[in-house]
This record gives structure tokens, sequence and C-alpha cells, in this order.
């Protein structure tokens, strides 16, 4: 890999900046079982950023960590520089950290334009009595979000449903509100738990295309977990391999699939 | 007219303002569970606690007066003052905030994740420990609480339903006002919760705990917030009810009169819980007019539980409520 100290450029020549997040030697236990193993990789900023491995690898896990809500029994997670105490979710999602669920978390009972709008509640800053009371300020803030929520409904072409109660979409389309959500937040980090779990041909080309435009768009940076690989290495600029909560390979996509253990894994060598 | 249908009228227009004020305590039951999935079973408790917290306030009662005198040998039970209603609503109100940080902080904080059968036995336990504190703060003697509203018969509509029918409607005022603060309460209770931020974000912790967390909503200052809107419903039902009837333990007890209704109007509906509320208030009252004679009158007492029970087997989502489907 090039000298990474102040960035790089990609093959199809964006410039992928510093680092925004940065796990150091991330150890995870639930009991007696290790689920991340002295795990050390960064996030740059501007880049897509794929975690891939076999079922039970860990993926998740680490997706968990990034988001806060799992905190790892040891190692450091360091965010825009600094050093993160153990947060709750919540205020991870304040720093900036957004993410999507591989079983979609939805609020069923919303409608496509409330969920998105959701979004936004950290943007929000007028007090109780000033919403109750429904003056100046709540409303400009109001319309000022609800502009932010619209360009992006537009954006990942959901205008058709913005009224439909979620619960009634399909599959895919759930997919696309909760990216929708997660993007309101304008995130500096975007996490996808499997953003393409469970989807045919078309839908994942859809999701595809439209990870492409978040990136190139927004200049979101975006962690993502997936398991179809032939679009992992379409999508990202540099992959972290796992297996058995281990780290095996780190690197481009050509490096990755060129890597023994990466090849071991995937095709099943036994591990002695 | 003949008089029955006349009598029937007057019946059913006293039914329905019973009925909003069975729909008030039940509001309070349907906010709590359909943030937090918790059946509040020290709903009707909270409504005494608060009934008794702001008669204490207006007569300048001194908090655990018992207590303290028993301790230092005083006698001090009251400050020497008294409290203007509006501002003891006030105070309250801020009780009941506090109340519910607390809740949240030494009860619910530790039972996140818990089967339901557990936080309702939780609750169980706050209804005791809060009878026994309300007890404790401001003494077990009935009280009668008036904050000012208007009461006694509605001489206007007597007068009205005089001239059509010859006959004089019996309405009374307080059951008008109540009416009036309960249909404000629950306007400003939809509003809250579709057009505010806090509201929406009730309405995510609602729906999914880990898909809220991840757009950065607290699930302990949700918590805190529902359970004083809760508090601040049982402070309305605690007045309403309070002015009624004295201020006794025996209020607590109304808590058991919103069970059917929550049946009736499902447990996550507050739509549910005001139809509920007006379908029972009217039907007690018809059933008790029209067929009451027959068996002896008393069916009030029964008959609520009854139409819950019948509800339990035919419709047991209740009329509103989320449907119930099992995946197999």
């Amino acid at each position: 890999m090039k000298d990474m100290e102040e960035g790089y450029i990609t093959e199809d020549g964006r410039t992928i900046g510093g680092v925004v997040m940065e796990m150091k030697n991330i150890t995870l236990r639930f009991g007696g079982v290790v689920a991340i193993k002295d795990i050390s990789f960064d996030i740059r900023e501007g880049e897509i950023r794929a975690i891939i491995g076999p079922n039970g690898a860990g993926k998740s896990s680490m997706l968990n960590v990034i988001s806060g809500f799992y905190v790892p029994q040891e190692g450091e997670v360091w965010f825009r520089g600094a050093k993160r105490p153990p947060m709750r979710p919540y205020e991870v999602a304040r720093q900036g950290i957004a993410r999507t669920f591989q079983n979609i978390a939805l609020f069923d009972g919303m409608s496509v334009l409330d969920n998105v709008m959701t979004g936004r509640l950290n943007y929000m800053k007028t007090n109780l009595m000033q919403q109750a009371l429904w003056r100046g300020k709540a409303e400009a803030e109001e319309t000022e979000n609800r502009e932010v929520v619209e360009r992006i409904i537009d954006f990942l072409e959901i205008q058709a449903i913005r009224k439909t109660p979620v619960a009634r979409l399909p599959y895919g389309l759930k997919k696309r509100v909760e990216l929708a959500r997660a993007l309101a937040a304008e995130p500096k980090l975007l996490l996808l738990d499997e953003p393409m779990a469970g989807m045919n041909v078309e839908e994942k080309e859809d999701m595809s295309r439209f990870i492409l435009d978040v990136n190139d768009e927004f200049g979101t940076t975006i962690a993502l977990i997936e398991h179809d690989m032939g679009v992992v290495m379409d999508l990202s600029d540099r992959v972290v391999v796992m297996d058995y909560g281990k780290k095996i390979g780190d690197g481009t996509p050509d490096e990755v699939r060129n890597n023994q253990d990466v090849i071991d894994a995937y095709l099943g060598v036994s591990h002695d | 007219m003949p008089e029955q249908l006349v009598f029937a009228m007057e019946v059913t227009l006293n039914g329905l303002m019973a009925g909003v004020l069975y729909a008030l305590v039940a509001l309070g039951f349907v906010l709590i569970y359909k943030a937090s999935g918790i059946f509040n079973y020290a709903q009707g408790v909270m409504a005494l606690f608060a009934a008794m917290t702001l008669v204490g306030i207006m007569n300048g009662q001194v908090p655990f007066s018992h207590l303290i005198n028993a301790i230092f040998g005083g006698h001090i039970t009251h400050f020497g003052w008294t409290v203007p209603s509006f501002v003891a609503i006030l105070l309250t109100v801020g009780v009941m905030v506090l109340l519910a940080w607390m809740v949240q902080q030494f009860v619910m904080r530790h039972l996140v994740g818990q089967e339901p059968i557990i936080l309702f036995m939780a609750t169980i336990g706050l209804a005791y420990f809060l009878e026994g504190v309300a007890d404790l703060m401001w003494g077990s003697e009935i009280k009668t609480l008036d904050v000012g509203l208007p009461q006694g018969i509605n001489l206007w509509i007597d007068e009205r339903t005089f001239e059509i029918f010859d006959y004089g409607f019996f309405i009374d005022n307080l059951d008008l006002v109540a009416t009036i603060i309960a249909a404000l309460l629950v306007a400003g209770l939809v509003a809250f919760a579709q057009y505010t931020k806090q509201g929406r974000a009730m309405r995510a912790v609602a729906d999914d705990h880990q898909a809220a967390l991840s757009v950065g909503i607290s699930l302990n200052f949700i918590w805190v917030l529902v359970w004083s809107v809760a508090g601040f419903v049982a402070l309305v039902a605690g007045i309403m009810w309070g002015t009624k009837s004295g201020v006794q333990f025996s209020l607590s007890l109304i808590a058991l009169k919103a069970l059917p209704v929550l049946m009736l109007g499902g447990f996550t509906s507050i739509p549910g819980a005001i139809v509920g509320g007006l379908i029972i208030g009217v039907g007690e009252k018809l059933f008790e007019f029209l067929v009451g004679p027959l068996v002896g009158g008393a069916t009030e007492n029964w008959f609520a539980y009854v139409l819950a029970l019948l509800f339990l087997v035919f419709r047991p989502q209740g009329l509103f409520g989320e449907k119930i489907i099992e995946r197999v």
C-alpha cells in the first residue's frame, strides 16, 4: 500500500483524506467467547471501507463497537483525532456516526417522512416551551430540517412513498428508507450493516449505485459490512478481512483478493 | 317526547361525562405502555399522590410532619400559609416530574430489557411504596380539594332542557369542566406527540429502541419525559376525582376502572382510551337505567368488567389496539 500519512488517490481518481476513525487493538469478549481479538485498522475521510469475512467472523460485532452498542474490553477507539471514552450509542450518534441495521430497525408506526425526520433530531435545538408555543424559531427550524430531509428523499428516489407508513413497504425500500434516515443526520461516518442482505440482483444494483452516489455527492465516509464478495470488491476502496474474530487481511480489493489467508478462509482450509 | 326517552338522554349525557373521567385515568396507562411497554399499575396511586400533594401544598401543610414530630418531639403541622391553587398546581407538576425522574433513576433504569411481567411487578411495588410515602408525607385523613372549579347543577342546561322537554337535566358543572379539560389535554398530547422534537423522539422510542439509539435519542431522557407526562395526566385525573369525591386513599382504586376501558380501547391507542372510556361510562349508566331495575340494581359495579371480559373473548386487542399477529 502507498504511504498513508496524508491520504491517497484511488484508482478512479478520488482523493482520500486523513484518518477519521482508528481502531487500536480492539478486543471484545462475551463471557468466555472472544468475538474480536486484537484488531486494529483505520477509516479515512471520504473512503468506502468494507469489513468482510465468513459467518461469525465478528464483523457485526466490530460495527457495534464503532457505533457504541458494544464496549470493547481492551483497545482504544479514536474518532476525529481524539480518543473516545466509553459511550452510550446515542452519544456516539450525536458525535456524527450514523448507522443502519442488518435486520432493518425502522419506526414502523411512522411514515417514511417522519422516519427520515428522526435523523434530524440532533439538529433541532429549540426547547420544549418554544416548540409547544410553535413560534418563530421552532417553525424556522422545522422548515430548515425538512428541506434537508426532502433533498435526501429526492436523492434516494423515495418521493413516491413519502407519506406511506414504513410497515407497508417491501424489504428493499425499507432498506433505502433506513439509509435515508442515517443520511439525514449528515454523518461524518456512515456505517452500513449488510446493506444488500436479502435483496435481488436489481435491488442490489440500485443500492450499490446509491452508496457510490452518496459517497461521491456528499463526500460521506462509509464503512460497510457485506457478504456479497462481488459487490464489496466493486464498491470499496479498502477492505478489512476478518475470520474467527481476527484480522487476516487489509488492503485494496486486489491485494485482499490475492491474499492466501483470505483465500483459505473463504474456501475453508482446516485451521491447524 | 316520551318521558323514558328523555330520562335516557340525561343518563347518556351523564354517562358520557363519567366516561371522560375514566378516559383520563386510562390515558396515563396508554402513554407509558406505548412508550416503554410497561403496564403501570401505579397510575391510580400516582393520581392519588398528585391530588394529596396538591392539597398539602395549598393548605401549607408541612410534608412528613408526623415523622418530624415523632423524631424531634415538635407539634408542627402547618407552615401557616396557604398557596393559591394555580401556584400549587405548578409546584405539584414539579413534584411529579421529580417523581418521574426518581422512578426512572432508581427503578426502571435497572430493569431495562427485562420481561414485561417483571416490569409490571416493579410497578406494583411502586404503587404500594408511593401509597406509603403519600401517607407519611401528608397524612391519611380525607381532605377536600377545591381549586376553584365550578361545581353543582348547571342551571343553564337545567332551564333550557326544561323549556324543551318539560324536564330539567341534571348536569354537574364539574363534569362539564372535566370534559373540556380532558379534550384540551388530549389535543395537547396529540400535538406534542405529532409536532414536537421530543414527541417525535417519544414515538421513535415506542417503536424501536435500537433504531432510536442510532439516531441519537437518549432512552433514559425519553422515559423520564414519558413518566412526567403520565404524572401530569395523573394530576389532572387526581384533581377531577379529588374535587368530585374528596382526596382519600380509595382514589387509587379508580385505576381498576381504567382496566376495562383499556381492554375495550386497546392498550396502545390514545383515541382508544377515550372511546373506551366513553363507551364504559355510557354503557354502565344506561345498563343501570334499563336493566338495573329488573335485576335489583347495583349493575354499575360489574357491568364494565363483564363488557371487558366479552372483549377479551372476541376481540382481545381491543377496538383500536395493534392487531396481534402470531407468526408460526
